[in-house]
């Protein structure tokens, strides 16, 4: 049953994944509210898994001419320094602090986007 | 499906001409900088948002293992003035080798199980694929407020 729910929970993700919706956001609170993993291995597991998916979509998003790398090596030379210090600082403090600084997160996330929905139409 | 793809690039290419145009007339109107007259330069204050978001996007994805993706869009169409679309795509772009290093120090720590993984792991791949695939038709307003609900719940979930 929870191997089923698993592969669930992991389709689900990736679809919103796929369509730029945020897939680990998703995935992440699936996984430690309904199954009560714990929170750093499902950050670990979300970054894998996009990581895979993210090479298949990337090859469909190139395909469909969706790609546009041009100057984004700005972001990533940055970000890389940062997305380390990030993780460092994630398995350095307790699964139960960083949990609830992810519902903040997931808060905050989910007002902006419901705004941009919102405004859109 | 096959006409969506051309009129959609026809579209966003005048847009982007025009824009980089814009900035190029800026440039020359301050006198400074004569030798950025290529499309591919961009002007420095542009510069170092991008290297701010990216210190933002960064820490963000690997302290919370995710959502990295979801602050890097809007960036990417209000800064590089992407389109919806292709902000989502190369978003993924931005993103792999973010995750790519965080992933390696939660692996390191031993934040990692093979059973959760490889099933998770399973369903987001073929999930991911399908999504992708369904990209060239965004989501329509209602799926996007009722994802945004249903995050907020788990989000006071996870906090409380």
């Amino acid at each position: 049953m929870t191997i089923f729910l698993y592969i669930i929970f992991g389709i689900l993700a990736g679809v919103f994944g796929g369509l730029g919706m945020g897939g680990g956001t998703l995935l992440i609170p699936l996984l430690t509210i309904f199954l009560g993993l714990d929170q750093k291995l499902c950050q670990g597991i979300n970054l894998i898994a996009f990581l895979v998916m993210a090479l298949i979509s990337l090859v469909i998003h190139y395909k469909n001419g969706y790609l546009e790398t041009k100057n984004i090596y700005i972001i990533i030379l940055s970000g890389l320094v940062f997305s380390g210090m990030g993780a460092l600082l994630a398995n350095y403090l307790p699964s139960e602090v960083l949990r609830m600084a992810f519902g903040v997160f997931l808060c905050v996330l989910s007002v902006f986007e419901g705004y941009k929905a919102f405004k859109k139409n | 499906m096959k006409n969506i793809k051309p009129s959609a690039s026809q579209k966003s290419q005048p847009k982007d001409k025009k824009k980089t145009f814009d900035t190029q007339k800026k440039i020359d109107k301050g006198g400074k900088n004569q030798k950025f007259n290529s499309f591919e330069k961009i002007d420095g204050k542009r510069k170092w948002y991008l290297i701010l978001a990216g210190a933002v996007i960064g820490f963000l994805n690997g302290f919370f293992g995710g959502g990295g993706g979801m602050v890097c869009v809007p960036i990417l169409e209000k800064v590089l003035h992407l389109d919806n679309k292709k902000a989502h795509a190369t978003a993924i772009a931005v993103i792999f080798p973010l995750s790519l290093v965080s992933a390696f120090i939660y692996v390191i720590n031993g934040y990692i199980q093979s059973l959760p993984l490889l099933t998770v792991g399973l369903g987001v791949v073929a999930g991911g694929v399908l999504g992708s695939f369904a990209l060239k038709f965004l989501p329509p307003k209602a799926i996007r407020i009722i994802f945004a609900i249903i995050m907020f719940a788990g989000g006071i979930k996870l906090i409380l």
